[in-house]
């Protein structure tokens, strides 16, 4: 519809970017990366908002306030992670995510 | 509207007395307690007299003294038609015990006053007086049979709470706990036959359930349990209850015990309110026991004139001077529910229902004077027992006259009111059945016998070595000695059979020669015969207990009686019962729940390694699982 691209591309490109996110959260030991697999994750789930929305009611625009909203909610998120990640750091000099294990039974 | 508001205030004082005395007592001086307590118990005394008068002699209809509810609030509504109310209900039989109960409160209250002078507790005493006294007033009035109810166990613990006065007394502890425990047991009958009852007719009122005519009892006939009827077990669980509370065989081990209380209580409690409240019980339901239940009547004369034959025939081998009473207290009740038991309904036929009110009041008096009368005796001697005492007539001449009256009055010598109370059951057992009678003439020479082997062994004999000179009692004891003497001489003149009948319509009695003769010389019988045997100090007595041996020292142990409670109790009870339940509680319910709580710990402990701390362990068994969750639909749906 879009130039004649069909929506099976965007999907198969947003599901692409969901489990490449899911892979980098559980697979990669560093804070920060793992911080920017979420941001892939929640950017996956934009692109169908937006897709779906296009694609199934043109005449409306939930979806693409949704992804907006989103947006502004992930930069918040970015913010909190950010400032934690500092702390861990000054309290024990790395990023590295085995070491944030104190919090168990 | 009817007048009789104010009788309202007759419970209601001694209730407002025992939360005053009862929260503030111990901040003032003792003696304010006690003035507040009597001149309440005054109040209600006077109250109780003008209603009396104006009820008796206010005259009454052709249907005889109706019954007047002068205040009644529903408390509790539990279906459409059972409501639990409370209330005030006037009629011959209330008012008759709203006379005594405060007659006699008040004469206590005014005796302690000298009698517990300089006791530690004596406002917590006074309290005490006042609480037993509303509950009494409370119970006595009470318009249904399960505010009755209520009230009954408030007496149950007022009782307690008196008997256990001296509380630092061991003895008096374990009275105290005897007596509750045992007229509890008793009022659980009570309580299951209020509910038998209220489950056939629907009410608690007694003004329908006490009613002749009464319709409430339709569906009755057919109900029954083991070949008897429902009505009929319902009536016998309640005699139970006034029997714990009236101390009948086999029920009466509390009563001798509880004479650990000090001695005004026994003469309040002990003596002649309390314990009579089992036969006012049963003079309450009478008109049901007669015609839904007359066999649970029969139950009643038996029980009761053995139970006077038991106690009396203990009586005469006791020391202990309120040991004694106690026992001819029982005989005296035992007489009470055997002329209950005996009675027919309305006209000469109810001849019993009075007489057994009769002997209600004028032994309220004479065994109040006795009790306090001992009480003034152990005050100048110190000591409970009779060998300590002798020839006391020269230094407590008011207590031995006094004495003396209430000796001959409850050993029914004309024309003191003990004499026409005696002889109307007498005439009600002998028109009943012969061997009740008899039963019933014997008691009435040892009734005698024993009261004046008290009498010659305290006021006659020898004088005994006294710690110092025996003294009459101060004033305010001796006066409640003397306004009792007076009303237990003449309170038989009384024209009880116009005033409290079975059907409330006056009727004539009759002196019957035939009977009141021989009762009065069986009487004088027991008298002279104790003049033979402790008028003078002598070996007699002990030789004629030597000879009857052993029967003489199972009378003395009073028939082993509490031995054999103990036994069954402690061997039997305690050992094939409450051991294996105790074995249960603590084994397989508390195992079940310590169980529970044990696996649960050691199944935690055993997993509780996968919460390792690691994020991305979290993490992949959450996308893990929701993958297995999606598949898993995938496939299945």
């Amino acid at each position: 519809m879009i130039q004649g691209i069909p929506i099976y591309h965007f999907l198969v490109v947003s599901t692409l970017m969901f489990f490449i996110g899911v892979c980098g959260f559980i697979i990669r030991r560093n804070l920060i990366t793992m911080l920017m697999a979420v941001e892939l994750i929640l950017n996956s789930v934009n692109i169908n908002f937006v897709v779906f929305n296009r694609y199934l009611y043109p005449d409306q625009l939930q979806g693409h306030f949704f992804s907006l909203f989103i947006v502004g909610i992930a930069a918040a998120e970015a913010a909190v992670a950010i400032a934690l990640i500092i702390n861990i750091y000054r309290r024990i000099n790395n990023i590295e995510v085995e070491n944030v294990n104190e919090m168990k039974f | 509207m009817t007048g009789f508001e104010y009788t309202i205030l007759i419970p209601l004082i001694p209730l407002a007395i025992f939360l005053i005395t009862g929260l503030l007592g111990m901040k003032w001086k003792p003696a304010v307690s006690g003035i507040l307590g009597t001149a309440g118990m005054g109040t209600s005394f006077l109250l109780s007299v003008i209603t009396a008068i104006s009820y008796f002699f206010g005259g009454h209809g052709e249907a005889g003294f109706s019954p007047i509810i002068p205040a009644n609030i529903t408390w509790l509504k539990l279906t459409e038609t059972l409501h639990i109310k409370m209330g005030v209900l006037l009629d011959p039989i209330s008012v008759m015990m709203l006379v005594v109960i405060t007659t006699v409160s008040f004469m206590v209250h005014i005796y302690s006053l000298g009698y517990m002078k300089g006791e530690k507790g004596f406002a917590r005493f006074y309290a005490f007086l006042s609480l037993f006294s509303f509950s009494m007033l409370g119970l006595v009035l009470a318009t249904n049979i399960f505010q009755m109810y209520i009230f009954w166990e408030l007496v149950g613990v007022s009782s307690f709470l008196l008997i256990g006065f001296y509380y630092e007394k061991p003895s008096a502890v374990a009275a105290s706990k005897k007596a509750f425990i045992v007229t509890r047991f008793a009022d659980l009958g009570f309580l299951i036959g209020i509910l038998i009852l209220s489950f056939i007719t629907g009410t608690f009122d007694f003004d329908q359930l006490t009613n002749p005519q009464a319709s409430v009892f339709g569906g009755a006939a057919s109900l029954g349990f083991m070949g008897i009827s429902a009505m009929t077990w319902a009536m016998v669980l309640i005699f139970i209850g006034g029997a714990g509370k009236s101390a009948m065989f086999p029920l009466h081990i509390w009563l001798p015990d509880a004479m650990e209380g000090p001695t005004p209580v026994s003469a309040l409690i002990h003596a002649a309110t309390m314990v009579v409240a089992g036969v006012f019980l049963v003079a309450r339901m009478f008109p049901v026991f007669h015609f839904q239940a007359p066999d649970a009547l029969e139950v009643v004369a038996w029980v009761g004139g053995f139970t006077s034959l038991f106690a009396a025939v203990i009586a005469i081998t006791q020391f202990d001077i309120k040991r004694v009473l106690a026992f001819s207290t029982l005989s005296q009740l035992g007489y009470m529910m055997l002329a209950l038991g005996v009675s027919g309904y309305g006209g000469e036929e109810g001849l019993g229902y009075m007489a057994s009110m009769f002997h209600l009041f004028t032994h309220a008096m004479f065994k109040a004077l006795l009790f306090l009368g001992a009480g003034s005796i152990i005050h100048a001697v110190h000591s409970n027992y009779m060998y300590d005492m002798g020839g006391l007539r020269k230094y407590m001449p008011i207590t031995h006259i006094t004495f003396l009256i209430a000796c001959l009055t409850i050993a029914g010598v004309p024309p003191l009111s003990g004499f026409f109370s005696k002889d109307e059951i007498l005439v009600a057992a002998f028109n009943h059945n012969k061997i009740l009678f008899g039963i019933e003439y014997l008691v009435a020479g040892l009734t005698a016998f024993y009261m004046f082997r008290l009498y010659f062994n305290v006021f006659w004999g020898k004088d005994r070595h006294y710690h110092h000179t025996p003294h009459e009692s101060p004033l305010t004891m001796s006066i409640p000695l003397m306004f009792l003497a007076v009303a237990s001489v003449f309170a038989g003149f009384l024209p009880f059979s116009e005033l409290v009948t079975s059907d409330a319509k006056p009727f004539e009695t009759e002196m019957h020669l035939m009977i009141a003769v021989p009762s009065v010389l069986i009487g004088l019988v027991g008298i002279f015969f104790a003049w033979l045997l402790y008028k003078k100090e002598s070996r007699v007595p002990d030789a004629i207990a030597a000879k009857f041996g052993i029967l003489y020292k199972a009378t003395y142990n009073k028939f082993y009686f509490d031995e054999i409670y103990l036994f069954v109790t402690k061997k039997i009870i305690f050992n094939y019962i409450s051991r294996p339940v105790a074995w249960f509680d603590r084994h397989i319910i508390d195992g079940f729940m310590v169980g529970i709580g044990l696996v649960t710990e050691k199944t935690s402990y055993l997993i509780k390694g996968m919460q390792s701390g690691q994020l991305q362990h979290y993490a992949f068994a959450f996308v893990a699982g929701t993958l297995a969750l999606v598949l898993s639909i995938l496939y299945f749906l």
